[in-house]
């Protein structure tokens, strides 16, 4: 694959976006949907839902489906910035809970590409109701390796869907 | 209850737990947890990779599950903060992790846990967090 000199179309990534999380088995499973994607941002939501709570005390949704949603729109909002498909990797993640998720309410995430080298990204994210300014739940942050896609099969996952469509120029 | 009992009862009535199909094997104070490989758990269908935050999940309720082995405690702990390194791609199968509790305080604690497949050499990631908990005193 020849390197494209700019990042990929914005409406390419977006008419994939949401492959990259319903392509995904875990985040379908989790009900993760995207819901919006800019240069450098990704949007998403998940739906409360009773089998994902971790405390059945107070009805909390587990961290560990937060830590799922945004380590998954992290890699959404690095495609926003990618000048070549690459596969990408978790490094590590660190997340700070600030306050439990509502029962019965849908969780809002954010993640941004803030810098992105050849061969890392690295990612700020946020899981909030409403707005991340008015109620967060959690921040993460996160460094993510970029890796050159050939030494993968290019049939499946939502990634290798943007890649067919970028080396086609659709 | 035992300890050991008490570690069961938290997992059993924990929805998110059986959601992700996870378990403990407990010897006296030695506990391990497995979570068994299951297509939901996939992240990348390509490489058939378990999905890191699967992987995060589980390491998390490891460490909380250490916490009810070691202590006393009245409600579930709660996340303060926590890192995940990732340090190799988890294949399609089991995928094991233990815990220490690093400190148990009346109201903080410290906890790491690793997790690994064939090799326990070879881990797959290895988290730290910081968990509020609430200790059983003698009046409860």
């Amino acid at each position: 694959m020849s390197e494209t000199p700019k990042e990929i179309p914005l409406e390419t990534i977006q008419k994939f976006a949401p492959l990259m999380m319903q392509g995904v088995p875990w985040a379908t499973f989790l009900g993760f949907e995207v819901t919006g994607v800019e240069r450098g941002r990704a949007f998403a939501r998940v739906a409360w839902r009773e089998d994902l709570v971790g405390d059945p005390g107070t009805g909390v949704i587990h961290g560990g489906v937060i830590t799922s949603l945004l380590d998954n729109l992290a890699g959404v909002a690095i495609a926003t910035r990618l000048r070549a498909l690459r596969a990408m990797a978790t490094l590590d993640l660190r997340i700070d809970y600030m306050r439990p998720a509502e029962k019965g309410r849908e969780i809002q995430a954010e993640a941004e590409c803030y810098h992105i080298t050849r061969s890392v990204a690295f990612v700020h994210a946020w899981a909030y109701h409403g707005s991340k300014e008015e109620r967060v739940i959690a921040s993460a942050s996160g460094a993510f390796a970029l890796n050159d896609p050939k030494r993968w099969s290019p049939n499946s996952g939502g990634l290798a869907a943007v890649m067919r469509a970028v080396e086609s120029g659709k | 209850m035992s300890r050991a009992e008490q570690v069961s009862a938290f997992l059993e009535t924990m929805p998110f737990a059986a959601a992700l199909g996870m378990r403990c094997e407990i010897f006296g104070d030695e506990m391990t947890a497995v979570l068994p490989f299951q297509d939901k758990l996939i992240g990348n269908a390509v490489i058939r990779a378990l999905h890191g935050g699967a992987i995060g999940a589980f390491l998390e309720m490891t460490a909380m599950a250490q916490l009810y082995l070691v202590g006393d405690l009245a409600t579930p702990p709660k996340p303060i903060d926590l890192t995940i390194d990732y340090l190799r791609s988890g294949r399609a199968e089991t995928l094991y992790a233990r815990a220490s509790v690093r400190k148990l305080g009346s109201r903080m604690s410290s906890v790491h846990a690793e997790a690994w497949q064939t090799d326990r050499d070879k881990p797959v990631a290895a988290l730290r967090a910081q968990f509020l908990v609430e200790v059983r005193t003698e009046e409860d």
